[in-house]
């Protein structure tokens, strides 16, 4: 697992990381304003990259990367992960168009079936075109249930059949995949809050997590959807995908800083394994070195 | 966050406008602002250093120093370099027939849903183009774009093989076939620094002699937006770029980066997931996008087309003379109303936040009721609204004081702003 985490940030960890400490152990007077790029290449904004700097003139320049590290590490472990439990436990994942949801719940219905669980997903996504089938093949390929719709019907609807379902069938884990939408479309927002009702009606504590999605190569607009669906749902967690590129998600770090919500996994590829269990620690060596 | 950075840069705005003369050490503050203000579009920080270094060359003459108006003076210059560098919409090479068109791009950029808008664009020019689903690999890629287009009849390449490439062959050769006069191939996401895939693409790149080979890109999109755009660049070598996504509320300065890295024209935005919702790049609107200035145009063409002639002429009129009602507060967001999904809308403006709670349904009825419920007087002359008449206005609109005051506080915001915009405060002037 670990092996794959620095796989898929290697290329991040050997650019970001390298250079950072060529350009420390220098010591030129340039110093402070070539970190302040490298923090910029890696999608941290302005906002934190400032305070980072802030921090860094109070100290010599060989604390420099240890105070980094240890900056963002205490962001990201600054927020615990509270798991409920249920039965079936529910999962619902949300987010932007195309940053990975469909694919991660594959992957993540594979995981929960390999600890043994049954799994059953639900096609909420009644949409986009072939959000169905897709979702269909995740399905087939990790051995998992399936609710499927017609397109168009109510996501609510199809919410509560597949809770219904799920019942029925003793599964003890229900993933919701649902439509793509802009943070900034609010009827669509609306839609997302009436699946979460239908659902919290047969279970109070249901959804058990809602999830959002974030596209790793998204630059200072994550934190704009993040704030909009933790405003209109209260997420629970976040997962981090398309690391397997050279994009290095360091927006995110802003994101946890800014909802408090924990980063759950990272995806590192479009296979049912790329998928690994996020720990910060991991996660700033592989982006720092 | 977005609030924070149009604050910003009003702030430097506003450092430029106070003073008479600027000194060059004025200018340098000032441009900082505006190094953060791209810096949070997402343009990426070297297209950013390369980008201040030519304004202040020029903003550090004397044609600048010396004017009357050097705030005026330095945001033109900052607005023209974006516009420049950003350069003009170019429509699409379509040199025989059939004119092969590929799209390229990352993972989930939107390359499919373009596929589709493309083709419809196409259609209203009279070509009549096939589509290809030579995304072989994303589940289900298939059946997303056979329905998608099926839904606007167009047609679709139906033959399935593992074989991008093979299949991109024998496509090809049924659209001269059957003398279609444009080819649209939809590929599969692929990463940039994924070799086999790359070798895919520049397959499916020899194979079909194309006329356009277009870099779909997500106007989300941070810092690594120069890496993809430049390894698609130098690796299988694009004629134009497709910016997606622009609906939402990102700034977009990735498109800044990719056209400065590839030198390669921005040739047409996708503003939703409709088929239609496809338009020409205007390079003055996503500039001021980038610098946070609010669409100001684009907002103008859409308004034109829903508000009322009439009403417009009358709203505009009394903004300039910063005299609004409450009564033409109440006409106006209904009439913007009429404009459609009008958060994303109004949101295009600076300060439009603050008009945007009104556009949902259940806020307009309110507002609605707490107006009518005031007398004349009170609507034109909100100040004479004090405690007891605040009283009268919530029982007889079945509210409470606060709303009546919130809607007080917000209607003089709006007023504050109008008065603003009227001072030139907010960029209006600009030549958009
Ligand atoms: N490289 C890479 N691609 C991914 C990853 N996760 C998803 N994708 C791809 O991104 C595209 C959009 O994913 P999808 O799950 O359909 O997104 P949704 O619209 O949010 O449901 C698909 O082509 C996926 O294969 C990842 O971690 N890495
Ligand atoms: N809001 C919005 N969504 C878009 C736009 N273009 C594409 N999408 C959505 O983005 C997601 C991914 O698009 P798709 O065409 O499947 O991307 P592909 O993986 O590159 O083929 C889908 O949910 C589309 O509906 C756009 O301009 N605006
Ligand atoms: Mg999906
Ligand atoms: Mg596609």
């Amino acid at each position: 697992m670990i092996k794959k985490l620095f796989q898929g940030l290697a290329r991040a960890r050997q650019r970001l990381g390298d250079r950072l400490r060529r350009i420390i152990t220098r010591r030129d007077p340039q110093l402070l304003e070539e970190i302040e790029e490298v923090l910029y290449e890696g999608d941290l904004g302005v906002e934190l990259t400032e305070n980072i700097l802030e921090e860094l003139r109070k100290i010599p320049p060989e604390k420099y990367m240890d105070r980094i590290k240890e900056i963002l590490i205490s962001i990201l472990e600054g927020v615990e992960v509270k798991e409920k439990e249920g039965k079936p436990r529910v999962w619902m994942f949300v987010g932007v168009n195309g940053v990975g949801k469909t694919t991660t719940i594959g992957k993540i219905g594979k995981m929960l079936r390999k600890e043994g669980k049954r799994v059953l997903f639900a096609a909420c996504d009644t949409y986009r075109t072939g959000a169905q089938e897709q979702l269909k093949i995740w399905a087939e390929r990790v051995g998992a249930d399936i609710v499927l719709s017609q397109y168009g019907a109510d996501p609510g609807a199809v919410a509560f059949d597949a809770y219904e379902a799920a019942l029925h069938r003793g599964m003890d884990e229900l993933l919701i995949d649902t439509a793509g939408r802009l943070h900034t479309k609010h009827p669509l927002m609306e839609e997302m809050k009436k699946i979460k009702r239908v659902l919290s009606k047969k279970n109070p504590d249901a959804p058990h997590e809602i999830v959002l999605v974030v596209d790793g190569t998204t630059g200072q607009n994550a934190l704009n959807q993040a704030k909009s669906f933790h405003e209109a749902l209260g997420l629970s967690g976040i997962v981090l995908t398309k690391l397997d590129g050279t994009a290095k998600g360091g927006i995110v770090v802003h994101v946890v800083k800014e909802i408090g919500v924990p980063v759950r996994y990272i995806g590192v590829g479009e296979g049912e394994d790329d998928l690994i269990p996020f720990n910060p620690e991991e996660f700033v060596k592989a982006l720092l070195g | 966050m977005f609030e924070g950075l149009t604050e910003k840069l009003e702030r430097a705005i506003n450092f430029f406008g106070k003073k008479g003369r600027l000194t060059p050490k004025d200018v340098k503050q000032g441009l900082e602002e505006i190094r953060k203000a791209l810096l949070e579009a997402d343009v990426n920080y070297k297209v950013v250093r390369e980008f201040i270094k030519m304004v202040e060359e020029e903003a550090t003459g004397e044609r600048v120093l010396k004017s009357f108006t050097p705030r005026e003076q330095i945001l033109k210059i900052v607005y023209e370099k974006l516009i420049e560098i950003l350069g003009k919409h170019e429509p699409l090479k379509l040199s025989r027939s059939p004119s092969p068109i590929i799209l390229l791009g990352l993972q989930g950029s939107g390359k499919t849903t373009t596929a589709v808008k493309l083709a419809y664009l196409l259609r209203k020019k009279g070509k009549n183009p096939l589509l290809v689903p030579a995304d072989v690999k994303r589940p289900a890629a298939f059946e997303q774009l056979r329905d998608l287009a099926a839904r606007y009849d167009f047609p679709v390449y139906d033959k399935r093989l593992p074989d991008a490439v093979k299949l991109s062959k024998l496509a090809l050769s049924m659209a001269v076939l059957k003398r279609y006069d444009v080819v649209i191939f939809d590929t599969a996401g692929r990463l940039h620094i994924d070799e086999e895939m790359i070798e895919e693409a520049r397959k499916i790149r020899d194979t079909v002699n194309y006329d356009e080979l277009l870099l779909v890109v997500d106007a989300m999109t941070g810092q690594d937006a120069v890496n993809v755009a430049r390894e698609f660049q130098e690796k299988v070598g694009i004629t134009g770029v497709i910016l997606t996504k622009l609906d939402g509320d990102a700034r977009g300065g990735a498109a800044l980066s990719v056209r400065r890295i590839t030198g390669k024209p921005i040739k047409y935005i996708g503003v939703g997931e409709k088929v239609e919702d496809l338009e020409e790049f205007h390079p003055e609107r996503l500039a001021s996008r980038i610098l946070g200035m609010g669409d100001l145009a684009t907002l103008r063409e859409k308004a034109k087309e829903a508000i009322e002639a009439e009403h417009a002429r009358r709203f505009q009129e009394k903004m300039l003379r910063a005299e609004l009602t409450l009564e033409d507060f109440l006409e106006h967001i209904k009439q913007i109303k009429r404009m459609g999904p009008i958060e994303e809308l109004i949101k295009l403006l600076p300060g439009g936040k603050e008009f945007a709670r009104y556009a949902d349904e259940k806020m307009l009825k309110k507002t609605e009721a707490i107006i009518n419920s005031m007398t004349p007087e009170e609507r034109r002359n909100p100040k004479i609204i004090d405690g007891s008449r605040k009283r009268r206005i919530a029982r007889g609109s079945g509210t409470t004081v606060q709303d009546v005051n919130q809607l007080l506080r917000e209607y003089e915001l709006v007023v504050k702003l109008m008065k603003e915009m009227k001072k030139g405060k907010f960029p209006l002037r600009f030549p958009i």
